[in-house]
C-alpha cells in the first residue's frame, strides 16, 4: 500500500488491504533513549482528572522534568508537585516514610479541594526501594474517606513517556466499583480532550450505545463501573498495562484501529458498534455526516502532503497510527517509523494497515537513528523537543512530538488539525525567504 | 523531603551540562535514566541552541539494575569517546546514578582513554545547578590549566568555618559519595559587606559598591577566605613582571543557559578593549581544553558571575597568583566602579575626569531628566541569584531612585551576602527557594515593581504588579534577538529601558489619579504603551486565563489583600478611587494607622488622616 488510497468511497467496512502484515520485521535499538520518563504523563492528566493531585516522590531533576517539560512554567500553582528528597531521607527508609507523610499531611491540609492524590514513584524513590503502596495504604486509611491515596511509577528506569499515563489508570482500576448489570456497557480507556470525548460520546449516543463511561474521569469521585460485562475501547495505544488489569477484572477489549483521521475514526466507532450490534444503516447514519466534514477537512492537505516523506523517531507510541493515518489518508511515505516500545496485539489492526516496505523500530540509540534520518533526508522528522532545533540548523524540517501529545487530534473533527500540523512547518519552509 | 512546586535551580548534573555545553571539545557522559534527557531541550530549545549538547546518557533500565550497570557506563563511554572524539571528557552521575554508585570515576579511569578525563562529583541530594556548574568548571581548570608557578599555601581555604553554615544541608551519609570527605558547609567569609565596601574603598571602589563576592561555595574546601584575597594587595603581584606588552585578563563564568551571559561577554570585552587590556580566554564560553590550559598566561582574572567562577578564580589565584574582580559591572556606578578596579588590577592609572563630562551610558542622564521624576521612591522588590539581586539593589536605590522593599535570592550559599545588602537597605532578606514563600512575600511588600525571575514575572503578574526580569532562571524569552547585556555601560542602558518600560508613565499616572471614573481608565487597563491585555486584579485574587481555573492555593498569598471587616463601605468605596497601584499601600498604611489608635472602623475620614500622616 504504497500509493495513496482512494479516499472517495466509503471507508466503514473498506476491506483492509492483505499486503501489511503484522510479522513484519522490526529493528530492536539498544543505545541511548531521547524519550522523556512517565512522570511527564502528570503534564496532562492533573488537568484532565479535575480533583486528583499528583505527588512525585523523586529528586530534584524529576521537579525540574516536569517544569521543563510543561514547555513553559505554568501560571498558578499546578495539581502537582514534587517532594524532593535530601540526604536525610536517603539515610533510611523509616525516615524517609516519616518525611513522606509530613509532606502529604502538608499538602492535604493546603489543598482541601483534593479527593485522589497519586503517589507517584520516581527512579530514585523506586532505586532506594520506598515501597509507595505500602505508604499510599498507610496514609489512605488516615485520610479516608475524604481522600483516596493510590500510587503508580513514572520512573524512567521502568516507563517511557506515555506509559505513565498507562500506570495512573492501571492504578486507578481496582477502584473501580463493580458493574451491576449484565447488560454490556463500553468504556473508553485514555485520556481524551474534554472536547474530543463528549464528541465521541455524542456519537455513540446517536448510534444507540447509551451506557458509555470514559477513563479516567473528570473527577476522581466519578468512576466508572467495570466488570464481566464491562466492553473496553482503547482510545490510546500506549495502555497495556491497564488493559491487562481491565481484563483481570473481567472486562473484554473491543480490538480497533485508534480514532486518528477520519478512516481511523470510522474503524474504532464500527469495532465499538459492531461489539454492541448496532444496526449498519444506524452506524452510517450516526457517523456519516462527521466522516464527510473530516474527509472535506483532510482533502487541502492531501495536496500539501501526498508524496512527501517522514520519519519517526520514538517518543510516545503514538507513532504506528500517525503513520497509518498520514500514509493512507494523507498519501505521506513513511521512511523509518520508530517506536519506544511496540504492543503487538494492541497494534495489529494498525500494522495490518500499514504499508508493507516501511521500517519500524523499536527502541532507541539516538546517534544511530540520527545517522538514519541525515541518510534518508525526510521531508518532516517527528522528534521530541531535544533534537528538534539541532535537525532544522542541519537543513531537516521537524515537528515536535509533545505537540500531538498536547494537541486534540482524535476524532472527525479533529482530523483536520491533526493533518494540519504536519502540514505546517512545511507552510512554514515555503514561506520564509530569510 | 522537601515539597517543591517550581524550582528556581535544576539538579547540578544541569549545571555541569552548561558548562560542558558552553566549552569545545569537550563530551560528557552522564550516568542517568532517559528521562533525564529532558535537560537537552533546555539548550535546544530555551536557548535555541542549533547543536545538541555534548552530552550522551546510558539511560540504564530497571532490568540493567540486577544485570551490570557498570559496564553500561563503560561501554556508553568508550562508544561517546569515539563518536565525537573530543579533546576532554567529563563523566558522573545523576541523582539516580549516584545511589546504584557504579564509580563512574573509577571506571572511566580503566578505560585509558587517550585524553583527559574528568570525573565530576556532583551530590544531587545536596546540591544544585549553580553549585554544580561552579564544581564542574572548578574540575576542569583544575584538571586542564596546569600547574603553574608554585602554589600558595593556603591554610585559611582548609579552615572549617563551623556552625554558620547553610541550614537544611547535612552531612552526606557514608556510602553516598564516599570519595567526597571535605563536606564542610563553608557559609561566607568571615566580614560583612559593610566592612567590604570599606576594604574596597581604600582600593579605589566607591564605598557604596556590594560586591557579592564574598559568598562562597559551601563543600568546597578551596572556597578559602576571601577577606585574605582581596584586591588590596594585588599590587605586589601585579604585571610589573609582564609590562613588556599589553596586560591581559581571561572573562570568567559564562557559561550556556546563562541570563545574557554572552552578551555581557560581548560588551565587557569591548570595554576591556577600550581600557586597554587584551582578554586572553573567556571561558567557559566558547572555550577549548587548549584555551583552559592557557588560563596561566594572563595577568588576572575577571569574574563575570561568581556564583559560577568564583571557586576556579580562587583557585587560578592560588596556583598562579593571578588576582580577580570583585566587581560585578551592572549598572553604571558598578561598570565605573569595574574599570578602576579593572585598571588598577592591570597596573594602568587610574583615569576618572573625562567620565562625568561624558557619561559612557545614557542612564545617568535619563535619570535625572524631570519625566523621570514619579520613578522616585517606587516601592521595588528584588529577587534573583545573589550576584544579579544584588546589582539590582544598588542600581534601583542608586540609579533610578526607587526604594527597595525587599531584597531576596534563592542563592543560599550567599546567603550572608544578601543580609548584609539587606540590612543596609533597611528590609528583610528573603533567602528561599520556595516559590511559594517568595509570592507571599511579594504580596506582603505590595511593590510597584518587581525584578525578578520568570517565576517572579508570574507571581507580579497575577498580583497585578509591574515587572521586569533580571536573573535566572531563564526563558525563551530571556534569549532576545536583540543585542542585550546587562552589563557594562551598554547594559545599564538595557536595564533603563527594561526596567521602566513596565511602569505607568508619569502623567498618565496622574490623570489615572485624577478621573478615576473614566470608563477607560479602569483597574483592568494596562499602561498604554503595552497594547491590549488584561490586567489581573490584584484584589480579590480572581485568576482569569483558561487553563487556571483553580486558584485555592495561588489565591492564599492574596487573601492577605482581601478587606478586613473594618472598612466602612464608603472608605472602601474612597479607596477604589486611588489607582490600583499604590491603593495596596493606601490600604496597608490606612490599616496600620488605625490599628495603632485602636480604632474599630475605618471611615472616609481615617483614610485621609492617614494619608496625612504617612505623606511626608
Ligand atoms: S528519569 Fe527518573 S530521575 Fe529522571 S526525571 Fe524521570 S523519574 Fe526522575
Amino acid at each position: 500500500m504504497n500509493g495513496p488510497l482512494n479516499l472517495a468511497g466509503g471507508i466503514a467496512g473498506a476491506s483492509l488491504p492483505t499486503k501489511g502484515c503484522t510479522e513484519r520485521p522490526v529493528l530492536r535499538e539498544r543505545g541511548q533513549r531521547e524519550v522523556f520518563c512517565g512522570l511527564t504523563g502528570i503534564v496532562w492528566l492533573h488537568r484532565k482528572i479535575q480533583d486528583a493531585f499528583f505527588l512525585v516522590v523523586g529528586s530534584r531533576t524529576c521537579a525540574h522534568l516536569m517544569q521543563s517539560a510543561a514547555g513553559v512554567m505554568i501560571f498558578a500553582e499546578p495539581r502537582f508537585a514534587t517532594a524532593v528528597m535530601e540526604e536525610r531521607d536517603l539515610a533510611g527508609l523509616a525516615d524517609a516514610n516519616e518525611e513522606l507523610d509530613i509532606a502529604v499531611t502538608r499538602l492535604i491540609e493546603r489543598r482541601p479541594d483534593i479527593k485522589m492524590l497519586f503517589l507517584v514513584g520516581s527512579c530514585p524513590s523506586e532505586v532506594i526501594k520506598l515501597d509507595l503502596s505500602r505508604a499510599a495504604a498507610r496514609l489512605s486509611e488516615r485520610y479516608a474517606p475524604d481522600v483516596r491515596i493510590l500510587n503508580y511509577s513514572g520512573s524512567g528506569i521502568e516507563t517511557t513517556f506515555t506509559q505513565g499515563e498507562d500506570n495512573c489508570l492501571a492504578a486507578l482500576v481496582p477502584q473501580l466499583p463493580e458493574v451491576e448489570t449484565a447488560a454490556p456497557q463500553l468504556l473508553v480507556v485514555g485520556a481524551l480532550a474534554d472536547v474530543v470525548e463528549d464528541q465521541f460520546a455524542r456519537l455513540f449516543d446517536a448510534m444507540g450505545i447509551d451506557d458509555v463511561r470514559f477513563l479516567p474521569p473528570r473527577r476522581a469521585r466519578d468512576l466508572p463501573p467495570v466488570g464481566a460485562s464491562t466492553r473496553y475501547l482503547l482510545a490510546q495505544p500506549f495502555l497495556g498495562e491497564t488493559a491487562r488489569v481491565l481484563e483481570q477484572r473481567g472486562a473484554s477489549r473491543i480490538a480497533a484501529p485508534f480514532p486518528l483521521g477520519a478512516e481511523g475514526t470510522t474503524l474504532w466507532l464500527k469495532a465499538a458498534a459492531d461489539a454492541f450490534g448496532v444496526d449498519p444503516m444506524r452506524f452510517r447514519s450516526a457517523t456519516a455526516a462527521a466522516e464527510a466534514r473530516a474527509k472535506r477537512a483532510l482533502e487541502p492537505f492531501r495536496a500539501e502532503l501526498s508524496g512527501r516523506s517522514i520519519f519517526f523517531f520514538p517518543d510516545s507510541q503514538l507513532e504506528i497510527p500517525l503513520a497509518r493515518m498520514l500514509s493512507r489518508e494523507l498519501g505521506m511515505q513513511l521512511t523509518e517509523v520508530g517506536t519506544p516500545y511496540l504492543h503487538r496485539q494492541h497494534l495489529a489492526e494498525e500494522l495490518a494497515l500499514l504499508p508493507g516496505d516501511v521500517q519500524l523500530s523499536e527502541g532507541q540509540d539516538v546517534d544511530r537513528q540520527l545517522d538514519r534520518a541525515r541518510a534518508a533526508r525526510p521531508d518532516i522528522s517527528v522528534c521530541g523537543l531535544g533534537l528538534a532545533n539541532p535537525l532544522e540548523m542541519e537543513g531537516l524540517t521537524t515537528k515536535w512530538s509533545i505537540e500531538l501529545l498536547f494537541t486534540p487530534i482524535q476524532g472527525y473533527e479533529q482530523a483536520g488539525d491533526l493533518a494540519g500540523l504536519f502540514a505546517r512547518p512545511l507552510d512554514r519552509k515555503t514561506r520564509l525567504r530569510v | 523531603m522537601q515539597l517543591t512546586v517550581w524550582t528556581y535551580e535544576g539538579p547540578p548534573h544541569v549545571g555541569a551540562m552548561r558548562v560542558a555545553t558552553a566549552m569545545e571539545g569537550v563530551h560528557y557522559v552522564l550516568h542517568a535514566p532517559q528521562g533525564d534527557t529532558y535537560a537537552d531541550l533546555l539548550f535546544t530549545m530555551i536557548e535555541r541552541r542549533s547543536k545538541r549538547p555534548p552530552v550522551t546518557y546510558t539511560t540504564f533500565e530497571a532490568r540493567d539494575l540486577g544485570t551490570d550497570t557498570a559496564a553500561l557506563f563503560q561501554r556508553t563511554l568508550i562508544s561517546a569517546y569515539e563518536r565525537f572524539q573530543p579533546q576532554a571528557m567529563l563523566v558522573g552521575a545523576s541523582c539516580t546514578a549516584e545511589l546504584i554508585q557504579d564509580d563512574p570515576a573509577g571506571l572511566a579511569k580503566a578505560s585509558n582513554l587517550p585524553v583527559p578525563v574528568i570525573p565530576l562529583e556532583l551530590p544531587s541530594y545536596q546540591r544544585k545547578e549553580n553549585w554544580g556548574a561552579a564544581e564542574t568548571f572548578y574540575q576542569v581548570v583544575r584538571t586542564l590549566a596546569g600547574s603553574g608557578r608554585a602554589a600558595v599555601a593556603d591554610a585559611d581555604a582548609l579552615k572549617p568555618l563551623g556552625s554558620d553554615g547553610v541550614p537544611g544541608n547535612p552531612p552526606l551519609p557514608a556510602g553516598i559519595s564516599p570519595t567526597r570527605g571535605e563536606i564542610v558547609d563553608v557559609g561566607a567569609a568571615p566580614q560583612s559587606s559593610m566592612q567590604d565596601a570599606k576594604a574596597q574603598d581604600d582600593s579605589g571602589v566607591r564605598a557604596s559598591s556590594i560586591s557579592p563576592l564574598v559568598g562562597e561555595m559551601p563543600g568546597r574546601a578551596e572556597g578559602g577566605d576571601a577577606a585574605s584575597l582581596r584586591s588590596g594587595q594585588g599590587d605586589q603581584l601585579g604585571p610589573t613582571e609582564k609590562n613588556a606588552r599589553r596586560p591581559s585578563c581571561n572573562i570568567l563564568g559564562p557559561t550556556a543557559l546563562g541570563f545574557r551571559h554572552r552578551d555581557d561577554v560581548a560588551e565587557i570585552r569591548k570595554l576591556l578593549g577600550e581600557i586597554g587590556v587584551a582578554v586572553n580566554v573567556v571561558a567557559p564560553l566558547g572555550a577549548s581544553p587548549a584555551d583552559i590550559a592557557r588560563l596561566g598566561e594572563a595577568d588576572f582574572n575577571v569574574v563575570l558571575y561568581p556564583e559560577i567562577a568564583g571557586v576556579a578564580a580562587k583557585w587560578l589565584k592560588r596556583t598562579f597568583g593571578q588576582e580577580f574582580t570583585t566587581v560585578v559591572p551592572i549598572g553604571h556606578g558598578a561598570t565605573r566602579d569595574f574599570v578602576a578596579e579593572v585598571r588598577k588590577l592591570a597596573g594602568l592609572p587610574t583615569e576618572e575626569a573625562d567620565e562625568a563630562a561624558e557619561p559612557a551610558s545614557r542612564l545617568p542622564w535619563f535619570s535625572r531628566s524631570v519625566d523621570s521624576n514619579y520613578l522616585t521612591g517606587k516601592r521595588v522588590f528584588v529577587f534573583g541569584d545573589a550576584t544579579h539581586a544584588l546589582a539590582a539593589a544598588r542600581v534601583a536605590t542608586e540609579e533610578f531612585g526607587f526604594t527597595l522593599c525587599g531584597l531576596g535570592t534563592y542563592s543560599r550559599e550567599f546567603a550572608r551576602d544578601i543580609r548584609a545588602a539587606a540590612e543596609r537597605y533597611g528590609v528583610e532578606a528573603l533567602i528561599s527557594d520556595d516559590y511559594l514563600d517568595v509570592e507571599a512575600a511579594i504580596a506582603a511588600a505590595q511593590p510597584e515593581l518587581v525584578l525578578g525571575t520568570q517565576m517572579e514575572r508570574h507571581i507580579a503578574k497575577r498580583l497585578g504588579v509591574a515587572c521586569a526580569v533580571i536573573s535566572a532562571p531563564v526563558h525563551v524569552q530571556d534569549y532576545p534577538a536583540r543585542y542585550s547585556p546587562q552589563m557594562g555601560f551598554e547594559g545599564a542602558n538595557v536595564l533603563w529601558d527594561s526596567w521602566v518600560h513596565p511602569l505607568v508613565m508619569g502623567l498618565e499616572e496622574h490623570l489615572l489619579g485624577m478621573f478615576r471614573d473614566d470608563f477607560e481608565f479602569n483597574d483592568a487597563a494596562v499602561p498604554s504603551h503595552l497594547g491590549s491585555g488584561v490586567r489581573v486584579a490584584a484584589e480579590p485574587a480572581v485568576i482569569a486565563a483558561p487553563q487556571m481555573a483553580e486558584a485555592t492555593l495561588a489565591s492564599a498569598p492574596a487573601d492577605t489583600l482581601t478587606t478586613p471587616e473594618i472598612w466602612h463601605v464608603e472608605a472602601e468605596a474612597e479607596l477604589r478611587k486611588i489607582p490600583f497601584f499604590v491603593r495596596g499601600k493606601a490600604r496597608r498604611n490606612t490599616e496600620k494607622f488605625a490599628a495603632e489608635r485602636g480604632l474599630s472602623e475605618i471611615t472616609v475620614e481615617t483614610l485621609y488622616d492617614a494619608k496625612a500622616h504617612y505623606s511626608r
